[in-house]
């Protein structure tokens, strides 16, 4: 009963172009916001922000990345993990040589660092589509990570390839290296995803996000009508890079604290950022997050019960897991390819007409 | 140059084992227009079980993979019921997600099964160096002949089953040709079981020639990363591209490994396959043996 | 009809040859269109029609001959090079964006049009707040126009065929072509819908001026819409001139309209 748009006329096109342009989904976005900012970093404890929210917070700004460049854009990318080591391997020497700029200026010359990258391993996908552009995806994962394990420069030449984090602060508050606080990295983390995912909302409903769909949907119709596939694609995988940079950026400088790329930024991670934008749907911002959230939670939650509560042991466990987050994945495109998200907005349908059934 | 030739031998060798492993994911792409990325998964499920039936149950080697051959085929259909069947009309990038899905199952279940330490896999096939060429010189495993003389017979084989059969010719059919196939009553369903069945055994020949050479582990799924380059090279729906472009890649590999690698720090054989299948699609978008696209609107 | 007087040429392809491998697809074709009229390509499947038109908007580049549009020739150009000299056009079998609402896919249609840089539309404010507003606007006059106000937020894909088609129109209408070609806007349409369809097609050319190439199945509408029509088989140019005269030639009555149709 609650949720009605009945009586919220629109006397003007930016009414109805605005973002949310149903006055109760802008009351839920306030009420989240507030809770992100004021009420979740009261009330939940060291761990839970520290081991579950921060990296849900960081993997939702890669999987917004993957989202524009797979979920917009339609063209299937296997190198997140790579893209997520160039912004790592970047903030890392930009803190060790240019600490004065200040550290969110540094987050985002790594996701620009990045997203020329990405750029250039973007250009493929102009001769190729398809299982093809996937696979020729991969040559990046591949290359970038031997780049940084091989390079010393990347490391600077120190001997066990690791890189690690210095202290940086924002206003005087430690953000960065083992002295930070858990609530002053949240906060930071929080304020850059809240943003940009406003950005990616922005530039999804506008000129970039049409021509984006328009190459996926179709991409020979696209060109014929006039959107430039050159600029289209490329935009995406920049873009797209931009924000997985930022997000291996935070990754590796706030949260990890050090990182050695065979590890830290494998294949698996590609995988797992493709899984949650299946998971949480293609082509929806708010899918980000939902696929970002609920593949954080399963394996933790996974862990709890079977470790703690039947007493597995923990090897099998792994293994449970593995096979469970595989089995989603084909559930999920069996069952509802477009996601939670489309299960959300299927829930807010329902409830705008309940209790009649249409 | 003796050491060139052994070089180029090696990686020919090592090539036909990329081979094995494009071969699958070519039965299934040509059949199904699938992108079957579970293969290298399926290999090592195969070579797992036939370890395990071998050790845990003490069963001969020809009992076991006659017995691995009835699990592929039992996966199969599995398969075919479980998933492939409810994912008839998707894109085809969404049932190349759902086989990447499937890899993750395969493997959680492989390890789940059978335990996910490294397991000695001996059937019995010749090991060490081939005599008659080490005595002009040349190092080569007997264990690589082995798998090129494998890989021979099971193209041999393919394209006996492809052009004589009746399944193989309705298998082509299919591959043309969904629809058409479908009105003229050759159901669908059967041929995915049939065509997973056979890039199952293969996976299983696969498992077999890899996990004799470096045992049965995790990082067996991972050879079928390598033998991606192998198809973009060969294209997606090409028998014998398949070899021919496993030989490139093995070749390409090693002699950039020997030659190239010092310089650079060497370990280069995890992406130079990728950036040679790559630099080659920007002249040939549809790689050696593809046909060339025309597009129409 | 044939008495309707038109300005200069707006576009004219001379001698176009266009074969893949041993195929010849179009073989010595000329013609021109003239700014203003319905200009019609008819032929019996197979004929090179579609060809024809992909040739015209830059998708496929013949192997002789040249196309003058608005006084430049050329032999060739790139599909959006043609788009942005003012041609837009529809296809033959529906390419809708289909994952995008309809809204969405007219304001494709005015991408052209649309030019601030990606940090404004980050933002969304100031020149592309404005840019988007005054964009929507003029895609709301042609929702309008093709009177499908009711599905404007709705997915493209789950409309019915005939509304998809008029969709389709609103998209090419959406860049305000100079020349619009439309490839077989009336396949598969009950006769209902084509006589609205019929109706667009000279609203669209009445009100707008927009000068129109289409290719058609139906003689009978082709006959009663175009002021020229041009008649293509397998790939040779039979026949060109007003309705009438092509309805009299032996060679067309021979090739198309002397064997029974549909």
């Amino acid at each position: 009963m609650i949720y009605r748009e009945t009586g919220q006329f629109k006397a003007n096109y930016a009414d109805d172009q605005a973002l949310f342009p149903i006055a109760q989904d802008r009351y839920v976005i306030y009420a989240v916001l507030f809770a992100t900012f004021a009420v979740v970093p009261m009330i939940l404890n060291q761990y839970w922000l520290n081991a579950i929210i921060l990296p849900f917070l960081i993997y939702s700004l890669a999987a917004l990345g993957l989202n524009v460049l797979t979920g917009y854009c339609g063209q299937v990318s296997l190198g997140t993990g790579g893209f997520m080591a160039v912004g790592a391997f970047s903030i890392y020497k930009l803190m060790v040589a240019v600490p004065e700029l200040g550290f969110i200026t540094l987050v985002i010359l790594s996701g620009i660092i990045t997203a020329a990258v990405g750029a250039l391993f973007g250009l493929p996908s102009l001769r190729i589509k398809g299982f093809y552009l996937a696979v020729a995806t991969l040559a990046s994962q591949f290359f970038l990570i031997w780049l940084f394990n091989k390079v010393g420069w990347f490391f600077n030449y120190n001997a066990t390839g690791m890189i690690t984090s210095p202290p940086m602060t924002i206003f005087g508050v430690l953000v960065t290296g083992p002295e930070a606080t858990v609530t002053a990295k949240y906060f930071l983390v929080a304020s850059i995803v809240a943003v940009f995912a406003l950005v990616a909302k922005n530039l999804a409903r506008g000129r970039f996000g049409r021509n984006w769909m328009a190459i996926r949907d179709m991409d020979i119709a696209a060109e014929l009508i006039g959107v430039r596939p050159l600029i289209a694609k490329l935009s995406a995988f920049a873009v797209s890079s931009f924000y997985i940079g930022m997000a291996g950026a935070l990754y590796f400088a706030v949260w990890l604290g050090s990182a050695e790329p065979t590890e830290a930024f494998d294949i698996n991670q590609s995988f797992l950022v493709l899984f949650m934008i299946i998971i949480g749907g293609l082509g929806s911002v708010l899918g980000s997050f939902l696929g970002a959230g609920f593949l954080v939670l399963m394996p933790i939650l996974l862990k709890n019960i079977l470790v703690d509560g039947f007493g597995t042991d923990s090897a099998l466990a792994a293994h449970i897991e593995i096979m469970t987050v595989g089995a989603l994945i084909i559930i999920f495109l069996i069952v509802e390819p477009h996601g939670l998200a489309r299960l959300w907005r299927i829930a807010k349908e329902k409830l705008r007409l309940w209790p009649f059934p249409y | 140059m003796l050491f060139f030739i052994e070089v180029t031998l090696s990686g020919l060798m090592a090539g036909v084992m990329y081979s094995l492993v494009a071969l699958g994911f070519v039965l299934i792409f040509k059949a199904s227009g699938i992108f079957n990325f579970a293969q290298g998964v399926m290999a090592l499920f195969a070579a797992l079980t036939l370890v395990g039936f071998m050790d845990e149950f003490g069963m001969p080697v020809w009992l076991a993979i006659i017995g691995t051959i009835a699990v592929m085929i039992a996966l199969a259909w599995v398969i075919e019921r479980v998933m492939l069947r409810h994912l008839v009309n998707q894109e085809p990038i969404i049932l190349f997600m759902a086989t990447i899905g499937l890899a993750y199952v395969l493997e959680g279940l492989g390890d789940i099964l059978w335990g996910s330490d490294v397991k000695v896999l001996d059937i019995g096939i010749p090991q060490g160096a081939w005599d008659w060429l080490w005595d002009q010189g040349i190092y080569v495993e007997k264990l690589e002949l082995f798998a090129a003389a494998t890989a021979a017979i099971l193209v041999i084989f393919l394209a006996i089953f492809f052009q004589k059969t009746r399944t193989g010719r309705a298998l082509r059919a299919v591959a043309d040709d969904h629809q058409a196939a479908l009105s003229v009553g050759i159901s669908l369903h059967t041929i995915w079981v049939i065509v997973w069945s056979v890039s199952g055994i293969v996976a299983l020949v696969a498992g077999i020639m890899w996990g004799s050479k470096s045992g049965v582990q995790f990082s067996l799924s991972l050879i079928a990363l390598k033998a991606l380059p192998v198809l973009i090279l060969g294209g997606f729906t090409s028998v014998p591209g398949a070899i021919i472009g496993g030989m490139i890649i093995g070749v390409g590999e090693k002699l950039a490994e020997v030659y190239l690698g010092p310089f650079v720090g060497g370990a280069i054989e995890n992406w130079f396959a990728y950036m040679l299948a790559l630099a080659f699609l920007l002249f040939r978008p549809q790689g050696l043996f593809g046909e060339r696209i025309i597009e129409r609107v | 009809m044939s008495a309707r007087q038109f300005g200069d040429t707006i576009l004219e392809v001379n001698n176009i040859s266009l074969s893949f491998g041993v195929m010849k697809v179009l073989d010595n074709i000329s013609f021109d269109i003239k700014k203003g009229e319905i200009r019609s390509i008819i032929g019996p499947n197979g004929a090179g029609k579609s060809s024809m038109l992909n040739v015209i908007n830059g998708f496929y580049h013949p192997q002789e001959g040249t196309i003058t549009f608005k006084g430049e020739t050329r032999k060739a150009m790139a599909p959006h090079v043609a788009a942005s000299h003012g041609i837009a056009r529809t296809f033959q079998n529906i390419a809708l964006f289909k994952g995008m609402s309809t809204l969405d896919n007219i304001m494709t249609g005015r991408n052209l049009k649309m030019k601030t840089n990606i940090f404004w539309q980050a933002l969304h404010l100031g020149p592309a707040r404005k840019e988007e507003l005054e964009n929507r606007e003029a895609a709301e006059r042609i929702i309008d126009f093709l009177d499908i106000q009711a599905i404007r937020k709705k997915p493209v894909g789950k409309l019915p065929y005939g509304l998809q088609k008029r969709v389709e129109l609103g998209r090419a209408l959406a860049a305000e072509p100079e020349l619009l070609l439309l490839d077989e806007p009336m396949a598969g349409m009950n006769s209902e819908e084509k006589e609205d369809m019929s109706r667009f097609i000279i609203d669209v050319n009445d009100e707008f001026g927009t000068t129109i190439a289409l290719i058609e199945h139906d003689m009978g509408v082709v006959m009663d819409l175009s002021d020229r029509v041009v008649v293509l088989d397998y790939g040779k140019q039979l026949a060109d001139g007003f309705p009438e005269e092509v309805r009299a030639n032996q060679k067309v009555i021979d090739a198309y309209l002397g064997v029974p149709h549909e």
